[in-house]
């Protein structure tokens, strides 16, 4: 058995330690909103934060996330209120087909942990994971959008 | 894309003749496998599109699949305008497609492709809003005893105008849903259109920010399992023979399913399911086409255009006698490979067959031919099939064919009474799409001295997708849907001869977005390019002295060029290309502003986009939609290239299938929208149409290199 702590809610898993973690979740734990993309951690649609990390879910295996935290866009909602980046991601429309979004998001919450005023070259270094639809242009908007909103929030 | 599939339509076709004929079904139909899904919306019907609840919330159905393109905001948006609704109020769900044969296909087509959802749907839209509208102002005036011309209707409260009295839709929809529609409604005129042509929230972002499983490979059935496929490496061959001694008693197993062309593993989990997926011996029988290569098929294609006998598609004037008195004459052959769609949720279809009855749950991007496809693969007639629309990751055209749906129900029937989710994975989505076609083109053109175009020759040889899907199209030997661009330009030439030959390989193609319109707009408008300046012309007065007679591409043209201000000087290295192209039902324009530093290293600076489509019904996704098609359309240009190596493809995943990121992308794109009215047309191909041309001749510009063939990879340019 192999423990985990998904979205603050301990789990044991009764699964091979090799198993990809995104698989745990999505056909072990019920938890979709990580997505399949590419399964060699290419497109990132797997993104979820392992001790506040952004990893490539696809491409980690489970026995590395036994004992620890892990994140995903489930979990990212606190007392019922969306994150900031989350309510940016609305604000600015930034979804089309919506597939890689989920990732798209936890790869920009995970940012603005680290670099809460990011800049485009900043942007540019840490959303790596693929949009096939191409929103690229409203996720940058979207990511200083939520940068400002933090930053007055806090202020 | 279109609308109909060869494959899944004559399924339907013939499935449809085994209980009686035809689209227009009459049946007495049982109770639906699931009941709850045919009658998801509770309350009141007006019309088969809405339904208002006591609480005056609007249910709008939709018929056409979410992929992105912002339909299941815009179609309810073209309800929403005549019923003079609250907007607020507004909810969606997809229509049914077994409820769909149950009422006579009352939704019209739900095929989503061809960027028909708004054009094709948008007058029975707004008429079933109006309709609506007119029942519910009907059952007000008759609870207040007045006639109903003295009412009037706003944000989903009727009014007695003379008395100032009012009704909420919820007081009176009951009511209205019991009385006739109206027969003839009248539409608003454009001017007085409150929602149409302003900016609206779409209706399914929130849950996709929320991670919330929306999409076909997110369905989750009580005892499913899991499947995995391995389908022939080279097209049309067949499975031999697969030796499972391997997987035998590992973790999990379910079965080893045999299909004609594939292999599938059923396991309790779907990683289980891949991973003995590739211990199985698989044996294929490779046919025929187990050499083919890129060179091969290419020198195959190219043999097209050296036919003596090539068909003609159009012949004006007599070009032969144009070139002979020409003062300059021009020859260049362009070349576009295959590509891949490459939607970023892979292939992937729930079935479950239990007896005669199927249920499928599917991204498709044409829930009827979904549909068909599942009742003819399980040999079960249509009213035993209920099939369950998801969002969809992506389409861009893959998701019309049907290969998925007809494995998944295949599998489902090995596996009787479990639902089971069969989800390709990339590799297999790389290596089994119907991609686009290759194609090349032979030009030969004439100019008389004072640099005017006077004759113009065109060899298309290339791949037809019509072949596969409809091929009563095809008229001796002529496919003008590959001739997208080509045979209908808008260009006054005097002398024009348009001649295809049509060259199919054993690679299969489809509508991959703007289908032809991604490649010969490429090669059309980068040799005009050649012309003007061949001419010693500006190349945008050049297509504009052509264009005189096509007011709507000429305005496009100007208003692209015009917003990007192409009479001013640019910076030291900076360059301007500029493409006009019409297609599906809409007119665009490009100007690309670009530097190329040693030669090879590009940077994109601007991108300006004008698009003509009639009406703009929601400017906010109209501006994805643009945005959406620079992504899609400049990683085709940059990097896109599938190639064959003994009858397989090569590219497997996407470490080298390269698609555009974030970095990557033009830090200034411009959307310039100019609906001119009186028309509707597509937005989510249209735009992307001028761009590869656009950009290649602001490479030229830049250069002097005439890039004759994609990707750039390939001519020796990167990005910097």
């Amino acid at each position: 058995m192999i423990e985990l702590t998904v979205n603050g809610k301990k789990s044991s898993v009764d699964v091979e330690p090799e198993m990809p973690l995104l698989w745990v979740l999505r056909d072990v734990l019920d938890v979709k909103g990580p997505k399949f993309g590419c399964g060699i951690a290419q497109c990132g649609a797997c993104t979820v934060h392992l001790n506040g990390e952004p990893v490539r879910s696809c491409s980690v295996p489970v026995s590395a996330a036994a004992g620890q935290k892990v994140l995903t866009i489930e979990g990212l909602a606190q007392r019922g209120q969306l994150h900031p980046v989350q309510k940016a991601w609305i604000d600015h429309e930034v979804p089309q087909c919506g597939y890689c979004q989920s990732g798209q998001i936890m790869a920009a919450v995970a940012l603005l942990a680290k670099n809460r005023d990011p800049s485009d070259k900043d942007i540019d270094a840490a959303m790596t994971n693929i949009c096939r639809c191409g929103t690229y242009a409203r996720i940058r908007t979207a990511i200083h959008a939520a940068a400002k909103s933090t930053k007055s929030a806090k202020a | 894309m279109t609308n109909s599939f060869r494959k899944s339509r004559r399924d339907f076709l013939k499935v449809s003749a085994t209980v009686g004929g035809g689209f227009a079904l009459q049946l007495t139909v049982p109770a639906p496998v699931f009941a709850e899904a045919a009658a998801k919306a509770k309350g009141p019907e007006l019309t088969a599109w809405i339904v208002i609840g006591a609480d005056d919330s609007v249910l709008i159905r939709v018929a056409r699949s979410e992929m992105g393109q912002g339909s299941s905001t815009g179609l309810p948006m073209l309800v929403a305008e005549e019923l003079e609704c609250d907007w607020k109020k507004v909810r969606t769900e997809f229509v049914s497609a077994a409820e769909q044969i149950r009422r006579n296909r009352a939704w019209g087509s739900m095929a989503t492709g061809g960027s028909r959802s708004i054009r094709d749907s948008q007058e029975y839209l707004r008429q079933a809003g109006a309709a609506a509208r007119g029942m519910l102002i009907a059952a007000a005036a008759q609870r207040w005893k007045v006639p109903a011309s003295e009412c009037d209707t706003e944000n989903g409260v009727i009014t007695h105008m003379p008395s100032g009295r009012k009704l909420r839709f919820g007081q009176v929809a009951q009511g209205a849903s019991k009385l006739e529609p109206p027969k003839d409604v009248k539409l608003k005129d454009p001017k007085d259109w409150n929602l149409i042509g302003k900016p609206a929230r779409r209706l399914d972002i929130p849950d996709k920010v929320k991670g919330k499983p929306l999409f076909g490979i997110d369905v989750q059935l009580p005892g499913m399992v899991y499947a995995a496929i391995a389908q022939c490496p080279v097209f049309r061959g067949k499975l031999a023979t697969v030796a499972d001694e391997r997987i035998k008693g590992l973790r999990g197993l379910v079965k080893v399913v045999k299909l004609e062309d594939a292999v599938a593993v059923v396991a309790d989990n779907w990683w289980r399911a891949n991973r003995m997926l590739r211990l199985l011996a698989i044996e294929w029988d490779v046919g025929p086409n187990g050499a083919a290569s890129t060179e091969s098929i290419r020198e195959f294609v190219r043999f097209g255009l050296e036919d003596s006998s090539i068909p003609v598609a159009r012949n004006d004037g007599n070009v032969e006698a144009a070139f002979s008195s020409a003062a300059k004459v021009i020859e260049a052959e362009y070349y576009a490979p295959f590509l891949n769609h490459a939607p970023l949720e892979p292939m992937n279809c729930t079935a479950l067959v239990k007896g005669d009855r199927v249920e499928v749950w599917a991204p498709t991007q044409n829930a009827e031919a979904t549909h068909a496809t599942a009742a003819a693969t399980a040999g079960v007639p249509l009213e035993n099939v209920e099939v369950h629309l998801t969002h969809l990751g992506g389409g861009f055209g893959r998701r019309g064919f049907q290969d998925y749906t007809r494995q998944a129900v295949a599998i489902a029937k090995a596996v009787q009474g479990r639902p089971v989710k069969l989800l390709w994975s990339r590799e297999e989505d790389m290596q089994h799409d119907f991609y686009r076609p290759m194609t090349l083109m032979r030009f030969k053109a004439a100019l008389d001295s004072g640099g005017k175009l006077t004759a113009w020759r065109v060899r298309d040889a290339g791949h037809s997708i019509m072949a596969g899907v409809r091929p009563q199209e095809i008229k001796e030997g002529i496919d003008r849907h590959a001739l997208g661009g080509i045979v209908d330009m808008p260009y006054e030439v005097p002398n024009l001869r348009i001649e295809f030959a049509m060259r199919n390989s054993h690679v299969p193609v489809g509508f991959m977005r703007t289908v032809f319109h991604s490649q010969n707009p490429f090669m059309r408008e980068s040799f005009v390019d050649e012309l003007a300046h061949a001419a010693g012309k500006d190349p945008y007065e050049f297509r504009r002295a052509m264009l005189q007679a096509k007011p709507k591409d000429l305005a496009v043209l100007d208003a692209a060029a015009k917003y990007a201000g192409w009479s001013l000087p640019l910076p030291a290295g900076v360059h301007r290309g500029i493409a006009v192209q019409d297609s599906h039902g809409s007119y665009a324009a490009a100007v690309f502003e670009v530097s190329v530093s040693e030669g090879r290293e590009l940077d994109i600076r601007r991108v300006v986009v004008a698009v003509d489509p009639g009406y703009v019904v929601n400017p906010d996704s109209a501006e994805a939609q643009v945005q959406s098609c620079v992504a899609y359309g400049l990683t085709s240009v940059l990097w896109g290239e599938i190639t064959l190596k003994e009858g397989r493809v090569e590219q497997s995943n996407f470490h080298d299938y390269r698609i555009m990121r974030m970095a990557e992308m033009p830090k200034r794109i411009e959307a310039v929208l100019v609906p001119s009215g009186g028309f509707w047309g597509g937005l989510g191909e249209t735009p992307l149409a001028p761009l590869a041309p656009a950009l290649c001749n602001a490479i030229f510009a830049a250069t002097g290199k005439r890039i004759r063939s994609l990707p750039l990879k390939n001519q020796g340019l990167q990005l910097a």
